[in-house]
């Protein structure tokens, strides 16, 4: 019961970011958003682990946090040169 | 009693996978749309990459861990930053179309349709005794660690059964890997190549 209410916040939470995904003004809005989405996937395997009764998801969500990183460092680098060199559009 | 129970909790589990696909899927198609619909391009591509992950999630929840892991690694890391630097050859914001594109809809809109008619000829979803379940899938998971010596069954179809499948695969990746090298190279040549006379007329 505990879990399923815990999947019901994280779903809650992943509409919150995808709103802001969809409506964010900037991009450093969708950045957050998409790395928040990645978080939420992450715990949603774990939470999914634990009421079908397999834990062992756990490593699988470890390994999804490690790429969400990579990830969002390689976006975040990408916008900072874009930035600094010929882009004025925000 | 201790089956009832156990039946129980199994039917609710169902219950809950049920809701699950229902909810991803609805987030999956809302981010298509959105990915089609914003104009600033890396916008689509951060949209884009929330696709991948919210599709990762969907293979969990159907079991199939290792897609997901190959989808989340592939569409929401590697294709994100080959999109971003597609994105940083040509410009940020997708020109308006000049005519509204009717037949492309039209053609796709045809295309879902006749793949969901489709689906409805499949059988059930993880029946026992679907086709899929009965032709090979038997014999590698009663033969397949004696064969292979490899625990993990994915792997050991993949890697030695199909082993001249993947190989193929693997060159296909990898031609599309070095196009892709080869075109993001001459790109960024060129941009040099271009700018170092210019500096060197005004000097």
């Amino acid at each position: 019961m505990m879990f399923l209410a815990a999947a019901g916040a994280l779903i809650a939470a992943m509409v919150l970011a995808l709103a802001r995904a969809f409506a964010g003004p900037t991009v450093y809005d969708r950045i957050l958003a998409v790395n928040h989405i990645g978080t939420q996937t992450v715990l949603l395997i774990a939470v999914m682990g634990f009421i079908t009764g397999r834990p062992d998801f756990l490593d699988i969500s470890l390994l999804y946090a490690l790429i969400n990183f990579v990830a969002t460092i390689a976006v975040l680098r990408y916008v900072k040169r874009g930035r600094s060199t010929a882009d004025k559009e925000s | 009693m201790d089956a009832e129970a156990r039946q129980g909790a199994r039917q609710g589990r169902r219950a809950i996978d049920l809701y699950l696909n229902i909810i991803l899927l609805v987030f999956v198609a809302a981010t298509g749309i959105a990915a089609v619909w914003l104009r600033n391009l890396l916008a689509s591509a951060m949209v884009l990459g929330i696709y991948s992950l919210l599709m990762a999630s969907l293979w969990v929840v159907l079991d199939a861990v290792d897609v997901a892991f190959t989808e989340a690694a592939v569409g929401a890391g590697v294709t994100t930053v080959l999109m971003l630097l597609a994105i940083a050859l040509t410009g940020r914001r997708e020109k308006r179309a000049r005519s509204r594109p009717w037949a492309p809809l039209a053609v796709s809109l045809a295309t879902a349709g006749l793949l969901v008619y489709a689906t409805l000829g499949m059988p059930a979803f993880g029946s026992a005794d679907a086709p899929a379940q009965l032709h090979v899938a038997p014999y590698y998971l009663r033969h397949g660690e004696a064969e292979t010596g490899v625990p993990n069954v994915v792997t050991s179809v993949l890697a030695s059964y199909r082993g001249f499948d993947t190989l193929g695969e693997v060159t296909v990746i990898f031609t599309a890997g070095i196009g892709v090298l080869v075109l993001l190279g001459s790109a960024s040549r060129r941009r040099r190549n271009s700018a170092t006379p210019a500096k060197g007329d005004s000097a």
